[in-house]
């Protein structure tokens, strides 16, 4: 049986796509978290993401994953979900 | 879009089936001789391929629309009109047929065919889907960039937190098979946001919950009784108390479908049961919106809100629990109830029915709070053997009921706020009455689980039982 296709249950009173979240008009009051995914050089793009986060009085929460080649760990997410209310990760070197 | 009947002969065959093999040498003949012959083959490009009116039926559309069943068919078509069939290898009903009379002199007088590829397993569903009458309404969600599609379900909301069922347009047109209600029927305005509720959402959420065809007629009965002023469900679903909806099934429809009400009724593992009850719950969660932490304002909740289904386990001394609400015997019904968790009732002791009514009685004034009074319904399950002592002493339900409406009337000065130095209670102005626990009606009572055991149950109601909340509500089942 094909299962690419099912029929909704709900409503439909929703996007049959969900939206993203909309994007904060501000940071202010917010905690950011910076994700280092461990590629070279990622450091360098969040020091200077940190500097300025800084200087705008931001609150600034940095993180790591082990290895750019594997999803973050369960604990990793879950920490940086309870932390802060947005993220910024650099993705490539 | 139909199919117009070439004028004729029409052969359907296949190419795998040995009698069609057997017949395809005649069908030049019958080309050449008996006038404009069509052939459409189920399974392959290369059966009969020299006749010029030969056409592989890919799709299998021709033979959907030409109703087939079995392979080979054969079909006069006069004036665009079917006029006769025959199916296998009947020599005489081909000669006859075809006008041909020395048609396979060399055959045997009969083959029997096969069967129609067109019937097949999943094939049938997904041709009614594609040519067929039917229509469903839903929007579809596509699934092909998931790689797991019991997690996409997850991922949407549509779970009560364990898995379900993906509702694939085929699952829910078998399930539709299950009621001869039509998908676009709407059974009710589904609280809390107040959506019309179609026989088609019924069966997506059917589906998603694990049930089977059959259970459907149970599960429109369930939520038509829900969907009533009088069991008001809107209240039950927003409430921070305990209570969602409990089914107890009666009637030969508990039976037909394999329902559970004997050994462990209240429990897991009996598919009915445990399906019906969480295709109610998911409809609540999905079509509603009724979902736990927005609308659902539980404190604490319960355990039933996964699934709270069971059968009577009906005797015939004792007036099954439909019959006593209306329900004309033979018929099947369900009942459902506002009710909280489950507490048993432990008497192992009492053989005669003053002591073991009397036993219930006391244990009954727990629900709600002992304290309370005519504020949550209440029913009580009584099991076979517990049943026994009533049954052998004559003792009717009714007989029972009336007992324990008497046994559960209770001096209100023991009742009232701040009595036994307790400030919850009933208001003071009961304090010189005898008040009964529970409202005229408010006390149901079933017979049900294993044939061993002297333990009954209590299940609490709503403790805004009656007008002002949540009544029992009974419903026959149709189809």
């Amino acid at each position: 049986m094909n299962e690419n296709r099912v029929l909704d249950p709900t409503a439909e009173q929703a996007p049959a796509q969900r939206a993203r979240l909309p994007r904060p008009t501000s940071v202010e009051g917010k905690v950011v978290g910076l994700l280092d995914i461990s590629k070279p050089r990622g450091d360098v793009f969040l020091d200077r993401i940190e500097e300025q986060l800084a200087a705008m009085g931001i609150q600034v929460k940095r993180y790591a994953k082990p290895t750019f080649t594997r999803i973050a760990p369960t604990e990793l997410k879950q920490r940086m979900a309870a932390e802060v209310d947005l993220l910024v990760e650099g993705l490539a070197d | 879009m139909k199919t117009a009947l070439p004028d004729g002969l029409i052969v359907v065959a296949k190419a795998d089936c040995p009698t069609c093999r057997l017949a395809e040498p005649l069908l030049a003949e019958l080309s050449a001789r008996a006038g404009p012959l069509t052939v459409y083959v189920q399974d392959s490009a290369e059966y009969a391929a020299e006749l010029p009116g030969t056409l592989y039926d890919a799709t299998l559309e021709h033979s959907y629309r030409l109703g087939i069943e079995f392979v080979p068919t054969l079909i006069r078509v006069e004036g665009g009109v079917e006029v006769q069939r025959t199916y296998g290898w009947h020599k005489e009903d081909w000669r006859q047929l075809s006008g041909v009379t020395d048609l396979g002199e060399d055959l045997p007088v009969m083959r029997p065919g096969c069967g129609s590829k067109t019937l097949e397993p999943g094939i049938a569903e997904e041709l009614e889907l594609a040519f067929g009458d039917i229509r469903l309404q839903s929007r579809e969600i596509d699934f092909s960039t998931v790689d797991d599609p019991f997690e996409a379900c997850f991922e949407r909301g549509w779970s009560d937190g364990l898995p379900v069922v993906p509702p694939t347009p085929v699952r829910v047109l078998r399930m539709l098979k299950g009621t001869q209600r039509k998908p676009d029927e709407v059974v009710g305005l589904m609280p809390p946001d107040l959506v019309p509720c179609t026989v088609e959402k019924v069966a997506i959420n059917a589906v998603l919950a694990g049930c089977k065809p059959e259970y459907m007629p149970v599960l429109l009965a369930a939520l038509e009784a829900a969907l009533t002023d009088e069991f008001g469900l809107h209240g039950l679903i927003c409430t921070t108390m305990f209570g969602s909806p409990l089914i107890i099934v009666n009637g030969p429809a508990a039976r037909a479908v394999g329902m559970n009400s004997g050994v462990n009724a209240l429990g897991q593992g009996n598919r009915a049961n445990a399906t019906i009850g969480r295709a109610l719950q998911l409809i609540i969660r999905n079509v509603g919106g009724g979902r736990p932490g927005e609308i659902d304002r539980a404190t604490l909740g319960n355990p039933g809100k996964y699934s709270f289904c069971f059968a009577e386990a009906e005797d015939s001394e004792w007036l099954p629990l439909a019959q006593e609400r209306g329900i004309e015997p033979g018929r099947s019904a369900v009942t459902l109830f506002p009710g909280e968790g489950v507490q048993g009732i432990v008497d192992q002791k009492s053989r005669d029915p003053e002591s073991l009514a009397r036993s219930f009685a006391l244990s009954l004034r727990a629900v709600d709070h002992a304290k309370l009074a005519m504020a949550g319904d209440a029913v009580l399950v009584v099991s076979p053997e517990h049943a026994r002592v009533f049954i052998d002493a004559g003792w009717s339900k009714q007989r029972l009921r009336e007992e324990l409406d008497r046994l559960l009337l209770a001096p209100g000065k023991e009742l009232v706020a701040g009595a036994g130095g307790i400030t919850e209670g009933i208001p003071e102005r009961f304090k010189d009455m005898q008040v009964p626990k529970f409202r005229p009606g408010g006390l149901l009572i079933v017979r049900a689980g294993g044939t061993a055991g002297l333990f009954s149950a209590i299940i609490a109601g709503w403790a805004a039982s009656g007008p002002v909340g949540s009544s029992a509500v009974t419903r026959e089942v149709n189809t």
